[in-house]
């Protein structure tokens, strides 16, 4: 309905999300890089628009899983972004008590059942989440979010064939922005590519500029309806760009500078933002820049974990205990 | 009281925690058929086919989404048909299912069993046969069962199904037509206590799984009147009943039918020493498994077998 006060505060919304987002990711890269957050972060600045596409279509029942790079996917599914800064920082009070990191973030209050370390690694839970839901009897689905180069795994076949065969309520989101790690994508991939694939397994596939957030909703809108409908699993290939470079040490100098600038004149949050009032949008993007900067400073005040809780939530039977 | 095979035992386990918990499911390859062993058979048709789901060949997928319908609040029963094939989803159990609890502060438990028929067993060769548990007790996050009678065949699985914690139970392939008798309505067994299956002054000897019942007849045969602990569960294991044992005999054996070279043999013996300390044992001995892949040919087989006849001359030598 373009042009209703519905459609604007959905648009409005969506805008919200993906500037708190890389709000978010901005201040993180900061933290890394100066030391104030250890590790590392893998940034998905110029991807917003797939997460906050999608997730415009999940209801807080509905379950994700995300990936290494998924700051983005735990924001637009609700997560706690003061929690989510207080876990890059490896402080208490983070999402997961300073235990996971950047690459562990889960908020299952709304869903979010976890990044992940390992490449490809959602798509087996992400079924398995489904067949619980159906066994259950909730009215939910799962949005499987994963990168381009997690279809060259063997859980993506496997995966995609199990969801198919049982008919599953899943949503595979495959994000592909372009680079597997610092190798590009299509140099390491054979074939017609992600949705091929998918298709080849019997689950239907639509592709989408993943830097148009308008269609990504609106593609994700049709292929939510048809899972909630009982149609089984549906796939998206969500084109995209990654700003910056695997993490945020990484000087991309493996692709040239023009390819990144290009997409950086694509950026998804400024063509949603040509649309709506510009006042309002500076105001959006102020809030959200204010927000996350003071998440980052509560999380440079939070204490740290107390050292106790290296040796707890490992096991119940056979807890781990220093030998006397 | 009944008497059932390994695999009867099991299977009827199995259904009564069906029965008792609609949240209880199962899925792997061949389970409506009734699995390799026959340990599923019939369930499929007193449960159906959403609770007891026949699998594709994808390993990896077959632990995974276990993990995904345990974080919603389901308790899957995960069947890898044999120890060897859990190989194809090692990044599902030691990266994934071990870790979530911990990885995420506690948000999620990944309450689940993984079963695994592991062991020598009628020729299966070098891809087929392998006792993998030392590799599983050395994993923080997973508790290592591994029954070797019928009756903890079934109280071990029923207490894998009630844990919170996720289970590897691995089921001796060797034993699955071995009869013993099964308690009615057996109840889940804690992990972390061993079943005094001897008792004697002459020695400790410790083993689990396949090697359970060799070891009976070898301390029968050995003339030694001996402890024989069979562990039941290997991570947690029973330590204070071994090494209480140990006090006592002085002499120490651990027996099991993987590879000794950093067999979990080795783990029982340092504990023990450092729990002693370095002069309490008079003997010590590891038998186990040369560094060698389980061939084919009965001939070569049997050479890798564990033998009553190797147990109890080991039995003899550390008795002195």
């Amino acid at each position: 309905m373009p042009g209703t006060s519905d459609e604007t505060a959905r648009r409005v919304g969506m805008l919200r999300d993906m500037a708190r987002i890389r709000a978010f990711e901005r201040e993180a890269v900061a933290a890394m890089r100066s030391g104030e957050a250890p590790g590392v972060v893998h940034p998905s600045i110029g991807q917003e628009a797939v997460a906050v596409g999608v997730c415009a279509n999940l209801h807080r029942a509905d379950r994700i899983t995300s990936t290494h790079r998924g700051h983005g996917h735990a924001i637009a599914k609700g997560a706690d972004a003061r929690a989510m800064m207080l876990e890059l920082h490896g402080r208490a009070g983070g999402s997961c008590g300073g235990k996971g990191g950047s690459m562990h973030i889960a908020d299952f209050a709304v869903g979010m059942l976890g990044a992940n370390g390992v490449v490809g690694a959602g798509i087996p839970i992400a079924c398995g989440a489904a067949q619980a839901i159906r066994l259950k009897r909730e009215d939910a689905i799962v949005a499987c979010f994963f990168g381009d180069g997690a279809i060259n795994r063997g859980p993506f076949l496997e995966g995609m064939n199990w969801a198919a065969l049982y008919r599953l309520p899943v949503l595979f989101v495959c994000e592909d922005n372009g680079f597997a790690a610092f190798t590009r994508g299509s140099t390491v991939t054979a074939g017609g590519g992600p949705a091929v694939r998918a298709e080849a397994c019997g689950v239907p596939a639509m592709v989408v500029d993943g830097e148009d957030v308008l269609a990504v909703d609106a593609v994700a809108a049709d292929l939510v309806a048809r899972i909630r409908g009982g149609e089984g699993p549906q796939f998206l290939h969500a084109r995209c760009y990654r700003w910056e470079g695997h993490t945020g040490t990484d000087a991309a100098a493996y692709r040239p500078a023009e390819e990144a600038a290009a997409a950086r004149d694509r950026d998804c949050i400024r063509r949603l933002a040509a649309m709506l009032d510009a006042e309002e949008v500076a105001a959006i993007e102020a809030e959200a820049t204010s927000e996350m900067v003071a998440h980052r400073a509560a999380a440079m005040a939070a204490p740290w974990p107390d050292a106790a809780a290296t040796f707890s939530d490992v096991q119940d039977a056979g807890a781990p205990a220093w030998h006397a | 009281m009944a008497r059932l095979t390994f695999a009867e035992a099991a299977r009827r386990a199995l259904a009564e925690e069906m029965r008792r918990d609609p949240l209880v499911w199962a899925l792997g390859e061949d389970l409506q058929q009734g699995g390799i062993f026959g340990q599923y058979k019939g369930l499929a048709e007193e449960f159906g086919p959403e609770r007891i789901v026949s699998t594709p060949i994808s390993e990896s997928t077959i632990m995974g989404a276990g993990l995904g319908a345990a974080l919603c609040g389901t308790r899957p029963v995960i069947e890898m048909r044999i120890a060897d094939f859990a190989l194809c989803a090692m990044d599902e159990l030691v990266s994934q299912i071990a870790k979530v609890r911990y990885m995420f502060g506690g948000q999620g438990r990944a309450s689940l069993v993984v079963r695994m028929p592991q062991g020598i067993w009628r020729n299966s060769a070098a891809q087929h046969s392998q006792c993998l548990e030392a590799w599983l007790t050395h994993i923080p996050g997973l508790v290592v069962a591994a029954p070797g009678t019928p009756a903890d065949a079934a109280g071990m699985l029923k207490a894998a199904i009630r844990s919170d914690d996720p289970v590897v139970l691995l089921e001796p392939k060797n034993l699955w037509t071995t009869e013993g008798e099964v308690e009615d309505g057996t109840e889940p067994l804690p992990f972390g206590v061993a079943r005094p299956a001897a008792r004697g002054d002459g020695a400790t000897v410790v083993t689990w799984s396949a090697c359970v019942p060799v070891v009976e007849q070898a301390a029968r045969d050995s003339g030694v009147a001996c402890d024989v602990f069979d562990l039941r569960s290997l991570w947690p294991w029973d330590e204070a009943a071994v090494i209480g044992s140990a006090r006592r005999t002085g002499r120490l054996l651990v027996v099991h039918e993987a590879v000794t070279v950093s067999g979990f043999g080795a783990e029982v013996v340092a504990r023990v020493v450092e729990a002693l300390g370095p002069g309490a044992l008079h003997a010590v001995e590891r038998l186990g498994a040369p560094r060698a892949p389980v061939p084919f040919s009965p001939v070569l087989e049997a050479a890798m077998r564990m033998t009553p006849e190797r147990v109890a001359a080991a039995i003899r030598r550390i008795a002195g």
